[in-house]
């Protein structure tokens, strides 16, 4: 098999906090292949976007190793790192804090190239704006137009054609589309698709909605306090969901179709847990109803249930 | 009885600012009875909020004029009222609740104390602080917060606790009609499926009325009897939940609206989205305000309003359907 674009093994990250370390991310392993899309799902506080941090190194991971064309990248120093930002981009969650408002659409899309000095002369720069924001789909008279003069989706253009002004080969996508509206929201999906289909680009996309990494992943990993609970690829995991957790968590979309209407669901009871200094066993088990005494004891390992599908849940084999 | 306890006819709602005009509600009715449950469903700036609240009279006195349409509560005009009167009305016949939980409560006050607040204004029966304190642990645990919790703080809450609260708050005086604003949307999907499926169970218990606004047309399938599609101050399309999901026919902005939302059951390749943007409430589009991103504009849609083509309970607002109502019969 060819080597993975982008790989981790055991990655963590934790915090210091007054009650002791939060743990962020507990030992996350994952495989990205190039020009393929990793779903990265999960509730608030599970950790995915400090996951999705780490791996640029925006966040310095606490242990573990990040891999990118086989390189370990968190062997880099600063000068180097720099460099191979170049490689590695993020579009961030929220539109309206994420640009710069003091400047123009053009500046704010010229700034990485400017930055990274990847041209010699400003005209080659705002040649290559003008390009981009064509890419994009935001018309060329928006150039000096500043960002709170735009709306939603626009800016989310901008971010997007930020990201993409370094040519980059992986762009980590922080829940690009849940601060818009849904017609809004099929635009941007219906781009990134375009961009990675057109540039062979390689995505890790974090969200919360499943309906919309259905849409847009290869791969998705479901993510419960800072660990990869289940990985599968995106129609099997929907198929055939395994772990508790992650057929809690699909039982619990509200479906637009009235032959739904009066299933009950499975609904999952409590809150997620504190991740600060957490238990050992499995993390999902306070929660779990087929929970069984050995799952507080020990973490289940990631077992393969099917080809290309990977469980934590330990529960079956007993 | 024959009559609805809310009735909405004609309702245009306008801010005004010394520099422009935003049309934020077009001429919208409704009604609903008892036990029912209305969805309002768009996108940001449909002029969803603004409609519920004028219910509430709760639009910014300074900017917000309401030049035409009643609001009828159980007969009785709304916008008459004197505000002495409402405020009666408020929280107790008709309750709100507000769509971030983590702004809607006062951070200095236990939860026990604001819900005690609610009960203690409304308190036309008389009843006694412990009759009160009693009543606020029975609300509690109808929301399936332990009573032992009373004394605590909003912040020591999580986020679908604090919504549980703020619930607990809206339906402490049994109102009559609830206005929910985008409950769940602050949520994580188990948390919102566990409220939704707690609001659905005293929505039976306490046969209250309520009109759910939201973005989420899954929301709609599994909650609302009846629905309105809004878009720029207009109900679109409006009918009973099978009409939305089972009719053939739809309004074009409902038939994007469905095409937005990537669907679990079915593969698509891409996705059908509405191009271009809501118009600007300052400047509506001349005839159908849709026509601008419609699919299937026609020389008519830019010059004149659509009438509305009605099906039994279903209502659509295109010309797309006009002069077909005779073909039905």
């Amino acid at each position: 098999m060819s080597q993975p674009l982008l790989k981790t093994v055991g990655l963590k990250k934790y915090f210091k906090v007054p009650g002791g370390f939060l743990h962020a991310v507990d030992g996350v392993d994952l495989e990205i292949p190039r020009g393929k899309t990793l779903g990265v799902v999960g509730e608030s506080g599970c950790g995915k976007s400090t996951l999705g941090r780490s791996v640029l190194r925006l966040l310095e991971p606490t242990e573990g190793q990040v891999f990118f064309h086989g390189e370990d990248l968190l062997a880099y120093d600063k000068k180097q790192m720099r460099q191979m930002r170049q490689k590695l981009q993020i579009i961030f969650q929220d539109p309206y804090s994420s640009i710069n408002p003091r400047l123009s659409v053009a500046e704010i899309i010229a700034e990485p190239m400017i930055v990274n000095k990847t041209f010699g002369s400003r005209r080659e720069i705002f040649a290559r704006v003008e390009q981009l924001m064509d890419t994009v789909g935001l018309a060329k008279r928006l150039a000096t137009a500043y960002p709170h003069e735009l709306d939603g989706g626009r800016r989310q253009r901008i971010g997007v054609a930020r990201a993409l002004a370094v040519n980059p080969e992986f762009i980590v996508c922080d829940e690009p589309v849940s601060a818009l509206d849904v017609s809004i929201q099929a635009q941007i999906l219906n781009l990134l698709m375009d961009l990675q289909r057109d540039m062979g680009l390689t995505y890790m996309f974090i969200t919360h909605d499943l309906s919309v990494v259905k849409h847009i992943s290869d791969e998705i990993m479901v993510m419960y306090l800072g660990r990869c609970v289940e990985r599968a690829p995106s129609r099997e995991l929907f198929k055939n969901p395994t772990h508790p957790y992650t057929k809690g968590l699909l039982s619990a979309i509200p479906v637009p179709d009235l032959k739904m209407r009066d299933k009950t669901i499975e609904l999952l009871k409590g809150e997620v847990a504190s991740p600060i200094n957490p238990k050992p066993g499995c993390r999902f088990a306070p929660r779990c109803e087929q929970a069984i005494p050995q799952c507080f004891e020990q973490s289940g390992e990631m077992i393969e249930v099917a080809p290309g599908h990977f469980c934590s849940c330990g529960c079956k084999r007993a | 009885m024959s009559e609805k306890l809310l009735q909405v006819k004609n309702l245009e709602i306008q801010y005004k600012t010394d520099l422009e005009t935003v049309y934020a509600v077009n001429g919208i009715s409704f009604a609903l009875d008892k036990g029912e449950t209305l969805g309002i469903v768009g996108e940001t700036g449909a002029g969803k909020t603004t409609a519920a609240l004028s219910i509430l009279r709760l639009l910014p006195e300074k900017t917000a004029r309401i030049p035409k349409g009643e609001i009828l509560f159980r007969g009785e005009n709304l916008l008459l009222k004197p505000e002495a009167e409402m405020r009666s009305t408020r929280g107790e016949q008709i309750s709100m609740i507000f769509q971030d939980p983590m702004t809607s409560l006062n951070p200095i006050l236990t939860v026990g104390d604001q819900i005690f607040e609610a009960l203690a204004f409304h308190n036309d029966t008389g009843m006694t602080r412990e009759q009160m304190e009693a009543r606020v642990d029975e609300t509690l645990e109808l929301v399936g917060i332990p009573r032992s919790r009373k004394r605590d703080y909003p912040h020591q809450f999580s986020g679908g606790m604090k919504q549980r609260v703020v619930i607990a708050i809206a339906l402490a005086c049994e109102p009559e009609l609830l206005i929910a604003d985008e409950p769940t949307t602050a949520l994580d999907v188990t948390i919102q499926a566990q409220v939704l499926a707690m609001m659905n169970d005293l929505k039976h218990k306490l046969n209250t009325a309520m009109i759910l606004i939201t973005h989420d047309l899954g929301i709609v399938a599994q909650t609302c009897d009846h629905v309105a599609v809004m878009y720029a101050g207009e109900f679109v399309e409006y009918g009973s939940v099978f009409d939305l999901f089972t009719a053939d026919k739809h309004h074009p902005y409902t038939d994007g609206l469905f095409g937005s939302i990537p669907n679990l059951e079915v593969e698509t390749d891409r996705l059908q989205p509405i191009d271009g943007l809501m118009p600007d409430p300052t400047d509506l589009p001349s005839g159908c305000k849709f026509s601008p991103r419609c699919p299937k504009c026609m020389d008519i849609c830019t010059k004149q309003k659509p009438t509305t083509y009605q099906n039994g309970t279903h209502r659509i607002a295109c010309h797309l359907y006009s002069g077909k109502e005779v073909e039905e019969a």
